[in-house]
């Protein structure tokens, strides 16, 4: 529930300023990636969405899209992308810090039961094995061969990774980086910032943390989805995963 | 017919729909909003928690300012009274500092250019989320506020500025008194070395450099020392808080 909020409440905050930029200080000559409307609303307007200095025509999804009443809009992300829908950067940060305080909050109860329980050093840590066998886990994964039966029942090299970089990586990273933008954070500890080289480069970097996260989680659902969806689901939630039944004819 | 995999698509997006629909409409309900305002007393709260009282924004070289420095809100408040004092280069304009104070005064460009001064060279944070560099310099405000001598019930410093916008409402922001007297708390009365422009609040501008720029009013005439910021305007401590910004700027 926290994460699309946060997700969305985020593109409001940066449909407001909808440009990244690295260093200190946000010159509009030198953004890594600005997003802009050419011509009024009601002059058919073109999205153009810069990045690294070659500019594509993005219209109808960047800089220029339709509201929910159909109405042509110059804006960074689409409303259907935002929370709230409209233009409403005030709301916007509500939400975002609210659920904010929340993923923070269950994000450190995870990890220290992660670190105090089993679960992080029977179930995550990859073994010297898996890490090995790691090259042959991504050809099988890129050829849709999953594992069956008895393999199934744990973590695979790939996943386990996946996972540990999420929950101890990108989790505190997007955290730190959120925590640079602060002015008051950054005044009393200004190396939140200066590590990356400024307050906004620490904005770009939580917005590219924010979109691996996205990937991330597409990725963990067409993986879930894949290999068999409500068995999965039954198995986070209760623990228990169902076999499928030995083909019979098989013994002698 | 629809499959088993259709209906699962289908009932997944119909259920982000409702999902943002209802967020949408949470956004209008003023109990559901109340909620979301808490989290602004608990990063206030946290953050001071976190933060020594005296930290220091960090300052830059002139090497770091801006080439082009934002000017953003009003850039040329429409006021007469305001065009009148910027046609006589502000000679007449006098800052009105009084309230709960025991010495209510007027300090004319002049008398604040004779206070001990202050030059920082600092980042500003926008709302929206853009940083310029720029230096600034004037008196502290905690140097004015020994001059007024702010009486023991007085908690904030509210500041109003000339700057109706075409709605008729005034420009107006609020520090409590820690803020107020932080050592880069300042009236700034030049900007980049020079008396500052009228696009960046002529004749004299707040600086708060450990909160966003919307905190740091322009166009200062009047400072007032209040034990309470319900009966201003919208009652919320600011022109943005009135309109559901964070009173609290500094994240």
């Amino acid at each position: 529930m926290c994460l699309p909020i946060l997700v969305m409440s985020g593109l409001q905050i940066f449909n407001a300023h909808p440009a990244l930029y690295w260093g200190e200080r946000s010159d509009p000559d030198r953004a890594l990636l600005s997003i802009d409307a050419v011509g009024s609303d009601d002059n058919e307007p073109i999205g153009l969405t810069t990045v690294f200095g070659r500019t594509f025509d993005t219209t109808g999804l960047l800089g220029v899209s339709t509201d929910a009443e159909g109405r042509v809009r110059s804006r960074g992300f689409p409303s259907w992308a935002t929370l709230p829908g409209p233009q409403w950067l005030a709301m916007g940060r509500r939400w975002h810090f609210f659920a904010a305080w929340i993923f923070v909050l269950n994000g450190t109860l995870f990890a220290m039961y992660s670190l105090a329980g089993r679960h992080l050093w029977r179930d995550l840590l990859p073994t010297w094995r898996e890490l090995r066998g790691l090259g042959e886990s991504i050809v099988d994964h890129l050829r849709f061969r999953h594992p069956h039966k008895d393999a199934v029942g744990r973590y695979n090299g790939l996943q386990k990774i996946a996972y540990l970089g999420v929950i101890f990586g990108l989790g505190p990273l997007i955290v730190w980086t959120g925590l640079a933008m602060s002015p008051r954070m950054d005044a009393a500890f200004p190396w939140l910032s200066d590590v990356w080289g400024g307050r906004q480069s620490a904005r770009t970097v939580h917005f590219t943390a924010c979109v691996l996260f996205i990937g991330y989680v597409a990725l963990h659902v067409v993986m879930v989805t894949a290999t068999g969806l409500w068995n999965n689901l039954r198995s986070m939630l209760s623990g228990w995963y169902r076999l499928p039944p030995p083909k019979s004819g098989g013994t002698l | 017919m629809i499959d088993r995999r259709q209906l699962l698509t289908r009932g997944l997006a119909t259920a982000g729909l409702v999902f943002l629909a209802g967020c949408d409409a949470l956004s209008g309900n003023a109990r559901a909003v109340r909620l979301l305002e808490r989290a602004e007393a608990v990063s206030r709260r946290a953050q001071r928690l976190l933060s020594p009282r005296n930290a220091m924004a960090k300052e830059f070289t002139a090497a770091d300012l801006s080439p082009v420095f934002p000017a953003n809100g009003t850039i040329n408040p429409a006021d007469p009274a305001y065009q009148a004092l910027a046609e006589q280069g502000f000679a007449d304009w006098a800052l009105e500092v009084g309230g709960l104070v025991e010495r209510p005064q007027s300090f004319p460009l002049a008398d604040l250019r004779r206070l001990p001064a202050r030059t920082q060279i600092t980042r500003h944070d926008c709302v929206e989320g853009w940083s310029a560099i720029g230096q600034w310099t004037g008196p502290q405000l905690s140097t004015v506020l020994d001059v007024v001598r702010p009486l023991p019930r007085a908690r904030y410093v509210v500041f109003f500025s000339a700057d109706p916008d075409e709605s008729g409402a005034k420009y107006y922001e609020s520090l409590d008194l820690e803020e107020a007297r932080h050592p880069q708390t300042i009236l700034a009365y030049e900007m980049n070395g020079h008396v500052l422009p009228i696009p960046h609040g002529a004749p004299l501008r707040l600086r708060v450099e450990r909160q966003l720029g919307y905190k740091m009013a322009k166009y200062l005439m009047r400072i007032e020392l209040r034990d309470s910021l319900t009966p201003i305007e919208g009652g919320r401590g600011g022109y943005w808080e009135d309109q559901g910004y964070e009173w609290y700027a500094g994240i």
